[in-house]
């Protein structure tokens, strides 16, 4: 192997073990060699005004690689994620063909190291083809490195289908993830069932679709003791559900994406399909909720959702429009909105829970001597204006919008993989 | 006014200056040729992406009546078949030279999205269960008509609230012109959370029949009468149809109105309907002038006659 170029990032208030510290930080040949008060070095990252931790890591990334690269590939899709300070993402599988064996997972993993801007984790399939009928290939998956199950899309509706993969995923270790909607609630609705979907005369998603399967899976869980991640809470009910079920004991994780942080239903009035996605945005008090969620520590993790569609895909009515929408070069500013100045609340959501959560090994750890460098420096006070995106497509209601903090720079096993190095 | 897009936030002005124009454009209708000069030279297209024989025929007809070209577009014999997006057709028609665009949509806000593409006035033709403003203003011309004014009237809109684009616009436009409008029909066709819309709601259709001015009935999607959203099709006429009974009932005064095509015998009994306090047919021909004043207000016209 190649040395790399040292690197010194100067300047900044480090996430370390024994909390924030005003250190540089010296990376020799991919690992952290060196914190100390003065640093010097040939290749600087300036981290003044700003906050060093370990690099964020994606729990719920849409890469469309295989089989959908006219929406993004690994490649543009990574460059987003380390636009906004990720090294690793894990990768949804609801692909072309579909992360429900050991090849295709394998294929997603090797592009990432290929041609990655971060490390590519692919979540597997809990059901063959997503079809929610027969067990997925999760033992073969299991054994080429993939932690985390998913029919993320649609939810595992059969409760003994679920209950069975729960067994399995159990056994081995993994965790299962669930995308929480009642598929006989949401297929006729489009948004959120309420004032705004009423006046729009648009077809609404009800709030309890996501309540009665996070409810029905905590039971599931309670039976099985398999790890259980609630994807993308978008109710307030939601969140309830699962600060109970920790207080029971019960293994179970959550995440909130941006977009659920940032907006809600009354933003869908302008029918741009922006900001059309499911779960859909819910009400003000939903916000508000999941807001209070993340900063309790009911919600783990802020994850993107990122999910890209072509500008055509886009350029249709709301109803006839897909769902999703960008997010990997925006979580950190919203995260940081919610959260405040707590970086180390901040790197627990956007780094530390996730890698814990996905298994990921050499990230999301506290800045010191001997690890891995995967780092993200992130300024929490500058102001900036999103226009560009480094993904494939556009699909984001961000563009045109002042946010505060911002990721300046981004290290991914020791090397710059966004940002400026002087 | 650079389109016509929605009732909800039209200013009552506005639409009383539209039912002046159409009533002036009633007279117009009424000569031994029916046709004035003042759009002679635009063109007028209607791009029609949901099928609506009906209302496609009374914009063109309003259109021809003020000497306007006319154009249309149906999606059967489009390339949307061929996967081209909405935008791209609406350029492409747009770019044929086109001086106002009629968008009816089967999704909500589709007008909308046409609006922000083009630089010409588009006018709604019906989005989904949203929004159906020259619906909207037919009728409260057919009611001024009847009553001189809609001020103080008591308006009921029946049946299925929750999926009809009729009872939102009409709604919005019979709050405006001042009377009191209610929405009535069974609890699973009244939308949900809509406490800050201006009308009562009742799930009683007999409870106030004896009070009501005009009685606005929507029409039933037969197909929704499979078990899901109400019991079944007799039921609900039992419950919610102007049966010969209740029209009996109603002060005699009183006149129904139905933005058709009508279920006879479902939301509306044969008799009833041809009853001459039935206004349906009215509500057709003052369609035509309403479209007119659309028309004539946005292309900004010359003078009337």
């Amino acid at each position: 192997m190649t040395r790399l170029p040292e690197l010194v990032i100067k300047g900044g208030s480090v996430l370390t073990e024994d909390g924030m510290a005003r250190l540089d930080v010296r990376i020799v040949d991919g690992r952290v060699a060196e914190l100390a008060a003065d640093l010097d070095g040939s290749t600087i990252v300036d981290a003044s005004d700003a906050w060093v931790g370990p690099g964020f890591v994606d729990l719920h990334t849409h890469l469309r690689d295989p089989g959908e690269l006219w929406k993004e590939d690994i490649g543009t899709g990574t460059a987003a994620a380390a636009a906004g300070g990720y090294t690793a993402v894990v990768a949804m599988p609801n692909t072309v063909p579909t992360i429900d064996n050991a090849q295709t997972a394998t294929y997603v993993s090797e592009q990432g190291r290929n041609v990655g801007s971060a490390d590519v984790y692919p979540a597997g399939a809990i059901t063959l083809g997503r079809q929610g009928e027969r067990m997925a290939h999760i033992d073969e998956m299991w054994h080429a490195g993939v932690r985390l199950f998913t029919d993320d899309g649609t939810s595992v509706t059969n409760s003994s289908v679920l209950r069975l993969a729960m067994e399995y995923v159990k056994n081995l270790g993994g965790v299962v993830a669930q995308h929480a909607v009642d598929s006989s609630m949401s297929a006729t609705g489009f948004m959120h069932e309420g004032a705004v979907s009423s006046r729009l005369g648009m077809p609404g998603i009800p709030a309890v679709a996501e309540e009665i399967v996070i409810a029905r899976d905590l039971a599931l869980v309670r039976l099985t003791g398999v790890n259980y991640h609630a994807q993308h809470v978008s109710t307030a009910r939601g969140v309830e559900l699962i600060a109970e079920a920790k207080s029971e004991g019960l293994p179970v994780t959550a995440e909130v994406t941006p977009h659920h942080l940032e907006f809600d239903h009354t933003d869908v009035a302008s029918t741009d399909p922006d900001f059309k996605m499911m779960p859909p945005l819910r009400t003000a008090d939903d916000r508000q909720a999941l807001a209070d969620g993340l900063r309790s520590g009911v919600i783990d993790v802020v994850a993107t959702d990122h999910a890209p569609h072509a500008a055509r895909e886009k350029e249709v009515p709301f109803e006839d429009a897909p769902n999703g929408v960008l997010g990997l070069e925006w979580a950190g500013p919203v995260a940081g909105k919610i959260i405040g100045l707590d970086p180390t609340r901040f790197f627990a959501v956007m780094a530390v829970a996730p890698a814990r959560i996905a298994q990921i090994p050499d990230h999301g750890l506290p800045i010191g001597v001997g690890n891995v460098a995967n780092i993200t420096v992130f300024a929490p006070a500058e102001t900036w204006t999103p226009t560009t995106t480094r993904s494939r497509s556009r699909n984001a209601p961000y563009f045109g919008m002042s946010l505060t903090g911002r990721t300046t720079a981004t290290i991914r096993n020791g090397r710059v993989a966004h940002g400026g190095a002087i | 006014m650079n389109d016509l897009l929605t009732t909800e936030d039209l200013p009552r002005q506005v639409i009383e200056k539209l039912l002046v124009d159409a009533e002036s454009f009633v007279e117009v209708l009424s000569r031994p040729i029916p046709k004035v000069p003042a759009l002679r030279g635009k063109t007028v297209a209607t791009m029609f992406f949901e099928p609506s024989t009906r209302t496609r025929l009374s914009f063109e007809k309003a259109a021809k009546a003020l000497s306007a070209d006319t154009m249309s577009f149906s999606p059967a014999t489009s390339s949307l078949s061929k996967g081209e997006s909405l935008k791209d057709t609406a350029l492409t028609v747009h770019a044929m030279g086109v001086d106002l665009m009629v968008v009816r949509h089967g999704s909500t806000g589709a007008p909308w999205r046409v609006a922000e593409w083009l630089d010409v006035p588009v006018v709604n033709g019906g989005d989904g269960a949203h929004q159906h403003p020259t619906q909207a203003l037919a009728d409260c011309l057919t009611i001024t008509q009847r009553f001189g004014s809609l001020e103080g009237l008591r308006i009921a809109i029946v049946g299925d609230v929750r999926h009809s684009r009729v009872a939102r616009s009409n709604m919005y436009a019979f709050h405006s012109l001042g009377a009191s409008v209610t929405l009535v029909g069974p609890p699973t066709l009244l939308p949900v959370e809509i406490d800050g819309w201006p009308a009562n709601t009742s799930t009683d259709l007999d409870a106030i029949l004896d009070e009501v001015d005009v009685v606005y009935l929507l029409r039933v999607q037969t197909e929704r009468g499979g078990g899901s959203v109400f019991p079944s099709l007799p039921e609900y006429a039992d419950r919610y149809g102007m049966t010969g009974a209740r029209f009996g009932r109603l002060k005699p005064e009183a006149v129904v109105l139905h933005p058709g095509p009508m279920n006879r015998g479902v939301e509306i009994a044969h008799d009833v309907a041809d009853d001459e306090r039935s206004l349906v047919l009215l509500q057709v021909s003052n369609g035509v002038a309403a479209r007119m004043a659309v028309l004539f207000e946005l292309l900004g016209g010359d003078q009337v006659a």
